[in-house]
């Protein structure tokens, strides 16, 4: 049986997001910065997209910035959880994919080699 | 209006910095078991994880861990006791995962030095150059430029990628600035990759073979007016395939900063491109548009932390050092500094000492190395080693003329043939019809035949005038198609003449 | 047969009373009668799987030792590689891509002829709690198709709560397979990172991603954990420690004298209140079962989503720098590599994975790192020590697993934040690498929907979840009289 409710509960959802921090509308992040990590990103965004994402973003960015408050000089990032080193393996060849095998995704091949557009640029 | 190199440093000193890749001669790739062989059919050593595939991960080859510690031991370096990878993100088709798995704040070697020698007009000077660090990276795939006029990237319509290469493991050695070389700034620059590769050669870590890309330098380049303490602008230049490229391209870039300063102009810092044939730079990618490289820890590999047990273990296992090696075979073949410096900078050791080992004497063997084939060798623009004559010639040419087969003059036709390619020394001989006259009655009738077509001559010789007997000897020598021993012509003939 | 747990049904095929041929078509029949509602499936490889079942009883008839699940059937989060399998975590960027390899997973359970059904459907790249950001449409909810099965691994889930499969395997980088689990009345478990390997896991966030089993039983996970758990020299980052002996934990449901820590930070007003009338119903049956219930603090758990939404952007923002249209993936527009790869990520990407793209480019960036990536990084060493400090007052932390029930589809589709609070109390776990595990509590007062118990274990001490987990399920089994799942609605037309 399918009970009838006032979905979402409002006070539920104001109480989760104080539980996320105060949220300050400051505007972080500009529609050209997010014009420039589109291109470092090497994603096409219309500008449409682009002030869309920045105003999204700046929320994410302020709710998120509160990590600042406890992150401490003394306080050493962790880039791993678990407390492993030296992972190595022995200099032995191992067999290899075979060039149809590692072609099979291509959207192009000419002469057993990937075929890519025209690369602009530097050597 | 080109400035010419005295104009240069007339006004300007140099700054250096060297960036130095090594492919490391491991039997399998930095992160994955793909084989390593150089020239293999394009995309046969190829797996998941070198190519890059979704959900591949990479894991290291120890291997490449213990040669990357012993060329910073040989370095002297000081081995990190705690490492790790991190990832510089930028996109292009060569790299497989769009990001290189490389090492950023935390190489595994730092703060060492190579000190090296050069020839100045004062005298060998020696010259320290401190290495920032040594870390270890992985090598992209190779492309294929199609449609464009020259086969390079620009004008080309696509292009043909092949992975075989990518993920060879790479050590970068990167130098801290080097001020304080002055005019020497190419010679210092040429002298150090030279050492560098007699090192890692030495340590058996790779075939450092510039020609075929084991070993790269990319030169940096900065200019400061005489005195000045600001450095200036600098520019980095890339495809520098061999040796005298180094100090070519040193040079080049030094001379273009100087016409750009003197016009009141600004070098722009960017990466610059060599060219062998004219000896200059073109530019290539901008570094003011340098890309964010957004490095961060490699999540997919652990910290490599090497023990002291393990880094000494490699440390009693390095070879003799080539400055120590240099040392012990001048001293055997008691060569003066300045010879000595002459075969390094030639870059004929390796060989003289080869030709030693198969019996060959060190000074005479010296001797071809430096001189004829040398000559020979600056001429058509190349080093020595990359000459078609081998040890085992020179050495066979050399136990020719100790036998008396041989003379000097006729040796270096012989040489000249191997290095032509027309085949080894005995065949040459064969072919050529090479011979020492060395039939005394034979040389007597051509000096007979000389002395009777320059009587006046002869008078002069008979008077004590001994350097007219040259002309008599050249008489000699056309007669027999410069076959005779010239020593031994010129005795017979002053002892026919009273003079001997 | 198909109501069954994987257990009950190995007994069957093991005792000859079942073949796997059989077993399989009935699961393959029930996703044709069903799947057309559920949409757990993104593809259903009808040959492949009988064709292992075949090969197993083939196996079995000769009198082979076979493995404890050999022989049952297995749904596959589509985010693991499958040698000649389509596989697109949900992408439009891998669509019709087939691997030319196994991930180490995929092995394994081949190791144990264990007979793979189909790969799931998720949401994109594993970026989601509701499966909504698949770029092939949602997967619905079994007990109400208006609502979502919760994600990224909503698809795996879903399939357990429809009888589609007994089994299946999810991935979990901030609570994709557990907030799935309890939104639809299932077991998850995501095992203590590096405890199963990632070889082959297409990366979303790589220091925080995790295979792991889920089922509709404790014991069923358990057999499924060892199956696809321990070492793997593929990977790196995997434990060198054989897997904790899950299954002998699950046996032996016992909390006599064992300390539950209760989080204070992971309930409260942000939590329905169904949800928590649940959770701590079941602290009192624990309770009364001999167990200790302790409260404990974790006070940096405040911060824990705003890290982990700096963290898992960031390393995705590279992991995903490889579909760039070169070597595999869709290819689309003209020009040069560059506007051909610009293209191609703007048309292969979804919303939502465009937005962690650029989020984490931002992280990363120069300038920026140290404020968010490097300030994240640091957080989760505070979480890493809340948590040790927490597991010296107890043995396992308790919380629920998500604080509310399944929301209707579409309803947070269009605001990031309020999705992203969907993983509040699963993503610590992520942070620290512990192990965590979701089974059912109940259905909830106000909507009749599922609610999920959430436990966690110290890292590699995985076997404590499963113990604390089975004594709770066989408790509430109790008191119900009936599995939960036995009040889903009736799919078949």
């Amino acid at each position: 049986m399918d009970c009838e409710r006032r979905w979402p509960d409002p006070k539920v959802i104001r109480a989760q997001r104080r539980a996320l921090g105060k949220v300050t509308f400051m505007s972080n992040i500009s529609r050209d910065d997010v014009a420039n990590l589109a291109k470092l990103a090497r994603i096409d965004m219309s500008d449409a997209e682009l002030d869309h994402l920045a105003s999204e973003l700046d929320v994410i960015l302020n709710a998120v910035a509160r990590v600042q408050e406890v992150a401490g000089a003394d306080v050493p990032p962790t880039s791993h959880p678990l407390p492993l080193r030296n992972i190595f393996r022995e200099d032995q060849v191992k067999e290899s994919l075979t060039p149809e095998e590692a072609l099979s995704g291509a959207p192009a091949q000419e002469e057993q080699r990937f075929k890519v557009p025209r690369i602009l640029g530097e050597e | 209006m080109a400035l010419r190199y005295e104009d240069v440093i007339a006004k300007y000193e140099p700054v250096l910095g060297l960036e130095v890749h090594v492919e490391l001669g491991t039997n399998s790739k930095m992160f994955c078991g793909c084989n390593t062989i150089f020239g293999a059919a394009p995309n046969t050593q190829t797996c998941p994880v070198c190519l890059g595939l979704p959900g591949a991960l990479p894991v290291v080859n120890a291997k490449a861990i213990e040669y990357t510690i012993a060329i910073g031991l040989a370095l002297n370096c000081s081995i990190a006791p705690f490492s790790r990878f991190a990832r510089k993100n930028y996109f292009y088709p060569d790299m497989p995962k769009n990001f290189q798995t490389s090492q950023y704040d935390e190489p595994i070697c730092s703060n060492g030095y190579l000190d090296v020698s050069i020839d100045t007009d004062e005298g060998p000077r020696e010259f320290r150059i401190e290495i920032e660090r040594v870390h270890m990276e992985e090598d992209t795939g190779k492309s294929l430029h199609m449609g464009g006029a020259t086969g390079r990237i620009h004008g080309a319509e696509y292009s043909l990628l092949d992975y075989n290469r990518a993920g060879i493991p790479l050590v970068e050695i990167v130098t801290k600035i080097v001020p304080g070389t002055g005019k020497y700034a190419p010679e210092v620059a040429r002298a150090y990759v030279t050492e560098l590769r007699d090192i890692l050669r030495g340590l058996g870590v790779s075939d450092v073979k510039m020609e075929q890309g084991s070993l790269r330098c990319d030169a940096n380049v900065s200019l400061r007016p005489i005195g000045s303490t600001t450095l200036g602008t600098r520019s980095e230049t890339k495809n520098v395939n061999s040796l005298r490229s180094v100090e070519r391209a040193v040079r080049g870039e030094m001379i273009r900063h100087a016409e750009l300063l003197d016009a009141g102009k600004k070098v722009v810092q960017e990466t610059r491109h060599f060219h062998e044939d004219t000896g200059l730079t073109t530019p290539g990618r901008s570094k003011e548009q340098a890309e964010d490289y957004r490095y961060f820890p490699e999540p997919d590999l652990v910290p490599v932390a090497p023990d002291t047990t393990w880094i000494e273990e490699i440390r009693s296992r390095l070879p003799e050092k080539p400055s120590v090696r240099r040392r012990r075979l001048q001293e055997t073949w008691q060569v003066p500094d300045k010879e000595m410096a002459a075969m390094i900078n030639a870059d004929v050791l390796d060989l003289v000492e080869a030709t030693v080992q198969l019996g060959a004497d060190p000074t005479r063997a010296r001797g071809w190395w430096l001189g004829e084939i040398a000559r020979i060798a600056n001429e058509k623009e190349v080093s020595a080693g990359e000459l078609p004559i081998t040890p085992t010639d020179v050495n066979e040419i050399v136990s020719l003329i100790s036998l008396g087969e041989l003379t000097d003059k006729l040796a270096r036709q012989v040489v000249e043939g191997v290095i032509s390619g027309e085949g080894r020394p005995k065949e040459i001989i064969d072919r050529r019809g090479i011979k020492v006259v060395s039939d005394d009655s034979a040389l007597m009738s051509a000096i007979e035949k000389a002395i009777a077509a320059q009587p006046d001559v002869a008078e002069k010789v008979r008077g004590g005038h001994i350097p007219a007997a040259g002309a008599l000897i050249g008489a000699v020598m056309k007669e027999t198609k410069g076959q005779a021993d010239a020593a031994k012509v010129r005795e017979l003939l002053l002892k026919h003449l009273g003079q001997g | 047969m198909i109501n069954r747990s994987a257990a009950e049904m190995a007994a069957s095929l093991a005792d000859g009373s079942l073949t796997s041929v059989e077993l399989t078509k009935a699961h393959l029949d029930r996703i044709a009668l069903v799947d057309s509602k559920v949409k757990a499936f993104l593809h259903v490889d009808t040959e492949g799987a009988l064709a292992q079942a075949e090969a197993v009883d083939k196996k079995r008839q000769a009198g082979e030792k076979l493995s404890p699940l050999a022989g049952i059937p297995l749904a596959l989060k589509d985010v693991l590689v499958q040698k000649g399998i389509p596989t697109t975590c949900g992408s439009k960027m891998l669509e019709g891509w087939r691997p030319p390899y196994d991930s180490t997973v995929v092995a394994r359970l081949k190791a144990n002829d264990i007979v793979i059904l189909g790969k799931t459907n998720m949401d994109e790249f594993a970026m989601g709690s509701s499966t909504e950001n698949s770029a092939y449409g949602p997967t619905h909810n079994p007990w109400d198709l208006t609502r979502i099965p919760g994600g990224s691994g909503g698809g795996s889930s879903a399939a357990l709560a429809a009888f589609e499969a007994p089994l299946a395997i999810g991935t979990d980088t901030g609570g994709s397979i557990r907030q799935p689990a309890a939104v639809t009345g299932t077991v998850g478990v995501k095992p203590t990172y590096g405890g199963v390997s990632r070889y082959g896991l297409i990366a979303f966030s790589s220091s925080l991603d995790q295979a792991g089993p889920c089922a509709r039983t404790v014991l069923d996970a358990a057999y499924l954990h060892e199956a696809i758990g321990g070492h793997d020299p593929m990977d790196s980052t995997s434990i060198n420690a054989p897997v904790p002996s899950v299954v002998a934990a699950a046996k032996n449901g016992n909390v006599k004298g064992m300390k539950i820590g209760v989080i204070k930070e992971l309930q409260g007003d942000g939590y329905q209140p169904g949800v928590l009338k649940r959770f701590n119903e079941s602290l009192e049956i624990l309770a009364s079962l001999g167990a200790e219930i302790v409260e404990v603090s974790c006070k940096h758990f405040d911060y824990a989503l705003a890290a982990y939404y700096l963290i898992a952007p960031s390393e995705c923002s590279s992991n995903l720098a490889r579909f760039d249209a070169m070597r595999y993936g869709m290819r689309v527009g003209s020009g040069s590599a560059e506007e051909v790869m610009n293209a191609t990520r703007q048309a292969g990407f979804g919303r939502e994975v465009k937005r962690r793209i650029i989020l984490g480019t931002y992280a990363l960036s120069s300038g920026y790192y140290d404020a968010y990536y490097g300030s994240a990084q640091k957080v989760r060493t505070l979480i890493s020590q809340d948590f040790a400090s927490a597991f010296e007052k107890a043995d396992v932390l308790v919380s629920p697993t998500a604080p509310t029930t399944a929301f209707k589809i579409g309803e947070k589709a269009n605001d990031p934040i309020a999705m992203y609070l969907n993983d509040i109390a699963t993503i610590p776990t992520n942070l620290a690498g512990i192990a965590g595990m979701s089974l059912p509590s109940g259905l909830a007062d106000e909507d009749q929907l599922p609610t999920g118990f959430q436990i966690m274990a110290p890292a590699m001490k995985d076997d404590r979840m499963y113990q604390v987990g089975s004594a709770l399920e066989a408790a509430l089994l109790s008191k119900w009289g009936k599995p939960i799942l036995a009040n889903t609605p009736k799919l078949e037309p």
